[in-house]
């Protein structure tokens, strides 16, 4: 099921194409997941770019500074965005993968904990960052990375995935930030 | 386009030494940025030298006017991940948004009436590089992936490390035969990663054009490695002689 960010407007067109691209793959990681698979979107050059100018449309002229990507499907589309508004592009990074001094934010898996890492002087105080990902879930690898960006002063503006999974409330975690999602999976 | 010439052998380098101001630094660099070219004192001098390859690209027979300032925003991080290996950081060129735009801009430059259908990017840094490049030129981009990562039917190719092997993955259907394929990472050191890359497009049918790399480490040759498939990078780093 597709949606757009304002369910009072009609749905840009672009978004059911969009919806269209995503693979389900079942029992992945494991058995009863779902998992929504984004590179069958990256295969349509034309829903890429469509993807990618969704989010530019929304953010360009507001004055982002920073925009974060999360390790690694973050990598995918954050930095076509950063490029598109003229913002930095900033990884996210599970541990020990980025080199020099790092901050580091720990959050809760279904079991046990990881941990999310950002450079030291990445970002500045009185940044405006954008949080991008693929997918929000239960939303605590968006809130690790939100938490990292305001510990280094900066304001987070927004989380921006493609994909949703509504019934997992991942929205809940975010502090109050708001959150542009493109499709709801249900 | 300037013609080129793919070759499986190292382009010839010209060193372009930092941070001693250099005739072939453009003249119009600001003095300003000239400063920032000088790096912080390490035990080691860093060469940073650009390929020839990438001069057949330039204005007015010079190296093309954007690469000092790409060469400049590359952090080189001593004893990372263990002592003794200088780390090319690119995360300092992402912050630098000129220098970003201009890096994708050179790669798409290169590639954009090459007829390209495909991009494969490695996980993880060629995955910020590969998309820019495919949605300028207008094809698919192909995460390559560490083990159990992409989900569904995968296809999978083995390769050395140092110590022990590590396996790299490709959605089956991802790449049809006949695809012309780029492969796209920040750095080729030993060239493993980006053979296992050719290996995979190949089984599948693929014509791999080019690896395109935004460093190079010369000294391990990893050239050598592509099973002559051409190498382009934008700059060559090597450890120097020590100096103040």
């Amino acid at each position: 099921m597709a949606c757009g960010e304002d369910k009072e407007q009609k749905q840009d067109p672009r978004i059911e194409g969009i919806a269209a691209s995503i693979r389900v793959v079942p029992d992945f990681p494991k058995k009863g997941i779902m998992f929504q698979d984004i590179t069958t979107l990256l295969l349509d050059p034309k829903t890429f770019k469509n993807t990618v100018d969704l989010f530019v449309e929304r953010y360009l002229g507001k004055d982002i500074s920073v925009v974060a990507g999360i390790e690694a499907r973050g990598f995918i589309f954050g930095p076509p965005i950063a490029l598109a508004i003229g913002a930095k592009f900033i990884p996210l990074r599970k541990p020990r993968k980025l080199p020099g001094e790092v901050i580091s934010e720990k959050y809760v898996l279904e079991y046990g904990t990881d941990c999310l890492e950002m450079h030291v002087g990445a970002v500045q105080p009185g940044d405006r960052a954008l949080v991008v990902d693929d997918l929000i879930a239960t939303g605590g690898t968006l809130c690790a990375a939100m938490n990292l960006l305001e510990r280094a002063g900066a304001e987070v503006v927004e989380c921006a995935c493609v994909i949703e999974l509504p019934e997992l409330k991942g929205r809940e975690k975010l502090n109050g930030k708001p959150l542009y999602i493109l499709v709801e999976s249900r | 386009m300037p013609p080129y010439s793919p070759s499986a052998s190292a382009p010839l380098v010209r060193s372009l030494r930092l941070p001693s101001p250099s005739p072939l630094l453009p003249r119009t660099l600001p003095s300003s940025h000239l400063s920032r070219l000088r790096l912080p004192s390490f035990r080691r001098r860093l060469l940073l030298s650009v390929s020839t390859a990438v001069r057949a690209m330039a204005s007015e027979g010079g190296e093309d006017h954007r690469l000092p300032r790409i060469a400049s925003t590359i952090r080189v991080i001593p004893d990372f991940p263990k002592p003794g290996i200088m780390f090319q950081d690119i995360t300092t060129l992402l912050l630098d948004h000129e220098a970003f735009r201009d890096t994708i801009d050179m790669f798409v430059e290169r590639y954009r009436d090459k007829r390209i259908t495909v991009v494969a990017g490695i996980e993880a840094r060629g995955f910020i590089f590969g998309p820019p490049i495919a949605l300028a030129i207008g094809c698919k981009f192909v995460p390559m992936r560490k083990p159990k990562k992409l989900p569904g039917e995968v296809i999978s190719e083995e390769y050395s490390l140092e110590y022990g092997t590590d396996k790299m993955e490709m959605h089956v259907g991802a790449v049809q035969p006949g695809d012309r394929a780029l492969v796209i990472d920040d750095l080729i050191a030993t060239g493993g990663t980006l053979s296992a890359a050719i290996r995979l497009l190949e089984r599948v049918g693929a014509e791999v054009v080019e690896c395109a790399c935004v460093i190079e480490l010369p000294e391990l040759q990893g050239y050598q490695r592509l099973g002559g498939k051409p190498l382009f990078v934008l700059v060559k780093a090597a450890e120097g002689e020590a100096v103040v």
